[in-house]
C-alpha cells in the first residue's frame, strides 16, 4: 500500500478558532478513505486543505505540511492552478456550469490548453464513460447540462472532475443531496474509480462509509480520533469515543 | 367584516376612496402629459424635419444632426464607459478583499447618482475644455456623460455578478482555473444579461441628457461626420429642444423633438425589459 | 440518544433471561423427576421443550428486525450477532433436559444410585446456564469465563459417573438397562455444560470481538 497524501501537522483556524488540530494522516493510494465525524468536526475543512480551496476564505491561516507528489502543497512556491488539476473536487450539491454538457466536460481541458476538438471529443467520451453516464447522454452532448436529473448532474461533475486527469478525487457529501438510487449509483462508481484514482469521501451517512471506503477517519473537534481499515473501525473501534460515534449513542 | 362597526367602515371605505384618488391622479398626470406633447408634436414630425438639416436659406428646419449627434454621443460614451464600469464592478465584487475599501467606493459611486447632473456639465466644461484642452463636442459631452452614468453601469453589473452562483466560481476553481480564467469563462458570461439591462438604463439616461451637455457638447445645429462632431459643436435632441423652444421660438418643432424623445425612452424602456426577461429566460 | 434502540436492546436482553430460565426451570424439573420419580415434573420438562421452540423463534425474530432497523455497528452489533448464535444453544439445552425427562420413565435414582455424581452436575450445568445469560445481560467478562472453566469440571464429574456406573453394571448385570439409561442422563447433563459453555464463549465475542475458539 502506497501513500499519496502525507499529512503532518496539520492546523488550520478561521480567524481566532481552530478548526484543525494536529492532523496527521497518510492517505493510501488507489482506495477510498472515508471522514466522518459529527457536524462542525473539521471534516470538510480538512479535505478543503488538500486542493486549497481553503486559501479562498479570507481570515483563514494554515499551518503545518501536505505532502503530495514530493512536496509540500503549501509552499508559496506551488501553482494552486497545477494542484487542483491534480486534486479534483467533486461538491455536494450539483453545480454543472449553465452551458451544454459537452462544454463542461470540456472546461477543465480547455483551461489547461487543450484546444484540438480531435482530443477534446476524446477526452470528453472518456470521461463520461468514466462517471458512467456516457450512455445516457451520448445523444445531447450538445444540450443544456441543467437539463439533467440531480443524480445525473452530479455524475456529471464527477465526469468534469475526471476529464483533467486527476490523481485524487474529492468528494464533499456528494450524494448527500440525492435520492437513494442516484447515491447507489455513485458509490458503484466510487468503487470503480479506485482503480485508477485515490477517493477521499466526506459523509454523515455511516451505512456509507461501511459498504464504500476502504479506510475510515473519524473527527471529533478537529481531531482525527481514530483512522484505520473501515472494517475494523465498524467493528471493534479501540476510542470509546469513536464508539459512541457510530453507535448513535451521542449526535 | 361584521365585527366591525358601521363608523369603521365607512372610514376604512373613505380611505380607499383616497387611494384610489391618488393612484388615479398619478395615472391622469403620466396621461396628461404624454397627451400633450402627442396632441401638439406628433402633428409636426414630417420626413423633412428628421431626413435634413435645418437650413436658413430654405426657412426648413431639420433634425437629421441632432438625431446624429445623439446616437454618437451614446456611442462614445458607452464605449468608455462599459470597460471602465465593467471593469470596477467586477473587481469591486471579485477581487476586492478589504470590506472598508469596497464600502467606500461602493458610497462613493452612490453619492455620484445624487448629483445634479449641470454640475457635471460645469466640471466638464472646467475639466475636459479648459484643463484638457478639448473642443466643445461629442467628445467632451461624451466623457461627460461617462462621468454620470458611471455608477449605473458600476451598479447593475455588481448586482448582476452577485446573482451567480457562488458554487460556479468554486466549480470552475476546483478544476484549476484561475481567478480571472473563472471571472472571464464563467461568471461574466451569466452576468451579461445584467450589464445589458444597465447598458440599456444607461442609454435611456443619456438620450434625455441636457443641462450637462450644454456646455460641454455645445448647441451646434449642422450636420456632421463622426469625425468632426467630435470636436465641434453638437446639439444632441434635447439640448436642441432647447435651443428651438427658447431662442429661435419654434415651439412646434420643440413639441416635435419632446414627442421624439418620449416614443424613444419608452421604448428604450421597452428594450430593457424585454432584453431583461429573454435573456433571463434563456438561462 | 436512540432511545428506542436502546429501549428494544433491553427486550433483547429480558427475553433471553426468560429463555434461560425456562431452561434451567427444565433441567431441575427433569433432575427431580429423575430423583422422585415424578411422572408430572417430567411432563414440565417436556412440554417446556415447545416453549424454548417458541422462544427462540420470537427472539430471533427480534434480533433480525434490530439488524434489519437500527442498521447496528460495534458492540450492538457483536450483541446483536452473538444473541442469535447464543439462542440455539439454548434451545439445545431445552430439547436435552426434555430427552432426559423422557427417561424418567424408565429409571430413577433409587438411594444407592444415589451417590452417582449426576445430582451434582445437574446442579452444577444449572448454575452455568444461569451465569452464562447473566454474563450476557450484564456483560461480564469475568463470569462468561468462569462459565468456560466450570465446563472442566463437569467433564470431570462425568468421567467419575462413567466410572461408577461401569462398577455398577460389572456387579449386577442385571442394571444393565438402569445403568445405560443413567449413562445417557449423563451424557446429556454434559452436553447441557457444553452448550452452556458455547453460550459463554458467544459472550465473550460480543464483548471483546475476538471469539475465544479462533485462539
Amino acid at each position: 500500500m502506497s501513500v499519496i497524501l502525507q499529512v503532518r501537522d496539520l492546523n488550520l483556524w478561521y480567524g481566532d478558532h481552530q478548526a484543525l488540530q494536529n492532523i496527521q494522516m497518510d492517505v493510501p493510494a488507489n482506495e477510498i478513505t472515508a471522514l466522518i465525524g459529527p457536524s462542525g468536526c473539521g471534516k470538510s475543512t480538512f479535505l478543503k486543505s488538500i486542493n486549497r480551496m481553503n486559501d479562498l476564505i479570507p481570515g483563514v491561516r494554515i499551518e503545518g505540511t501536505v505532502t503530495y507528489s514530493g512536496i509540500n502543497i503549501y509552499d508559496p512556491a506551488v501553482d494552486t492552478t497545477w494542484l487542483r488539476k491534480q486534486i479534483g473536487m467533486v461538491f455536494q450539491k450539483p453545480n454543472p456550469f449553465p452551458m451544454s454538457i459537452y462544454d463542461n466536460i470540456a472546461y477543465g481541458p480547455r483551461t489547461h490548453g487543450t484546444r484540438s476538438k480531435l482530443q477534446l471529443d476524446e477526452i470528453v467520451e472518456t470521461s463520461l464513460r468514466d462517471a458512467a453516464i456516457w450512455n445516457e447522454v451520448k445523444d445531447r452532448l450538445k444540450s443544456s447540462a441543467l437539463g439533467l436529473s440531480g443524480g445525473q448532474q452530479q455524475r456529471l461533475c464527477i465526469a468534469r472532475a475526471l476529464a483533467v486527469k486527476p490523481d485524487i478525487l474529492l468528494m464533499d457529501e456528494s450524494t448527500s443531496a440525492l435520492d437513494p438510487i442516484s447515491t447507489a449509483k455513485i458509490e458503484d462508481l466510487a468503487v470503480e474509480l479506485k482503480s485508477k484514482y485515490t477517493v477521499i469521501i466526506v459523509t454523515h451517512n455511516m451505512q456509507q462509509a461501511t459498504r464504500v471506503s476502504d479506510k475510515t477517519a473519524f473527527f471529533l473537534l478537529g481531531e482525527v480520533v481514530e483512522f484505520g481499515d473501515t472494517e475494523r473501525i465498524f467493528s471493534t473501534p479501540v476510542d470509546k469515543r469513536t464508539e459512541d460515534y457510530i453507535t448513535g449513542r451521542f449526535g | 367584516m361584521e365585527h366591525l362597526s358601521s363608523r369603521r367602515r365607512a372610514y376604512d371605505r373613505g380611505l380607499r376612496f383616497l387611494l384610489y384618488l391618488c393612484a388615479g391622479i398619478t395615472c391622469a398626470l403620466l396621461v396628461f402629459l404624454i397627451g400633450y406633447i402627442f396632441y401638439h408634436g406628433l402633428g409636426s414630425i414630417s420626413w423633412q424635419l428628421l431626413s435634413t438639416q435645418s437650413s436658413y436659406l430654405n426657412d426648413t428646419i431639420g433634425i437629421l444632426p441632432n438625431l446624429l449627434n445623439t446616437l454618437y454621443i451614446i456611442l462614445v460614451s458607452m464605449v468608455v464607459v462599459l470597460p471602465l464600469g465593467v471593469g470596477a464592478a467586477v473587481y469591486l465584487t471579485e477581487y476586492a478583499t478589504n470590506h472598508k475599501v469596497v464600502n467606500i467606493i461602493e458610497f462613493a459611486t452612490e453619492t455620484l447618482t445624487g448629483i445634479p447632473s449641470i454640475i457635471f456639465g460645469l466640471v466638464g466644461m472646467l475639466f475636459f475644455i479648459q484643463i484638457m484642452g478639448l473642443k466643445q463636442g461629442i467628445l467632451a459631452g461624451g466623457l461627460t456623460l461617462v462621468l454620470m452614468i458611471l455608477p449605473v453601469i458600476v451598479r447593475t453589473t455588481q448586482e448582476s455578478l452577485k446573482t451567480v452562483p457562488q458554487s460556479y466560481r468554486e466549480g470552475a476553481l476546483a478544476l484549476g482555473a484561475g481567478k480571472w480564467h473563472t471571472v472571464r469563462t464563467v461568471v461574466l458570461p451569466n452576468a451579461v444579461d445584467g450589464i445589458i439591462t444597465g447598458c440599456i438604463l444607461a442609454v435611456g439616461r443619456i438620450v434625455g441628457e441636457s443641462a450637462a451637455l450644454l456646455f460641454t457638447a455645445g448647441f451646434g445645429l449642422v450636420l456632421n461626420s463622426f469625425g468632426t462632431a467630435l470636436q465641434s459643436s453638437s446639439a444632441t435632441l434635447t439640448v436642441a429642444l432647447y435651443v428651438y423652444a427658447s431662442e429661435r421660438g419654434e415651439t412646434e418643432v420643440a413639441f416635435a423633438i419632446a414627442a421624439i424623445l418620449m416614443i424613444l425612452t419608452f421604448l428604450i424602456n421597452l428594450a430593457a425589459n424585454l432584453v431583461g426577461r429573454k435573456l433571463k429566460k434563456s438561462k | 440518544m436512540r432511545d428506542r434502540f436502546n429501549e428494544q436492546l433491553e427486550r433483547l436482553h429480558l427475553e433471553m433471561i426468560r429463555m434461560g430460565a425456562l431452561c434451567e426451570d427444565a433441567i431441575s424439573a427433569a433432575a427431580e423427576a429423575l430423583l422422585k420419580g415424578d411422572a408430572q415434573l417430567a411432563q414440565v420438562a417436556i412440554d417446556a421443550e415447545r416453549e424454548t421452540d417458541q422462544k427462540e423463534r420470537e427472539v430471533e425474530d427480534l434480533c433480525l428486525k434490530l439488524l434489519l432497523q437500527q442498521q447496528p455497528v460495534a458492540k450492538d452489533l457483536r450483541e446483536i450477532s452473538a444473541a442469535l448464535k447464543m439462542i440455539s444453544d439454548l434451545e439445545r439445552i431445552g430439547d436435552q433436559a426434555a430427552d432426559i425427562a423422557e427417561l424418567t420413565r424408565f429409571v430413577r435414582l433409587t438411594d444407592e444410585t444415589g451417590r452417582l455424581h449426576i445430582g451434582d452436575m445437574a446442579r452444577a450445568v444449572i448454575s452455568m446456564v444461569t451465569d452464562s445469560v447473566d454474563s450476557f445481560v450484564k456483560k461480564d467478562l469475568e463470569l462468561a469465563r468462569r462459565v468456560m472453566a466450570e465446563d472442566d469440571e463437569v467433564d470431570a464429574l462425568f468421567i467419575q459417573v462413567r466410572k461408577e456406573l461401569i462398577a455398577m453394571i460389572a456387579a449386577d448385570a442385571s442394571r444393565g438397562e438402569v445403568g445405560l439409561d443413567l449413562l445417557m442422563v449423563a451424557k446429556y447433563l454434559e452436553r447441557i455444560g457444553d452448550h452452556a459453555t458455547n453460550v459463554a464463549e458467544w459472550v465473550e465475542f460480543s464483548i471483546t470481538g475476538v471469539h475465544p475458539q479462533s485462539n
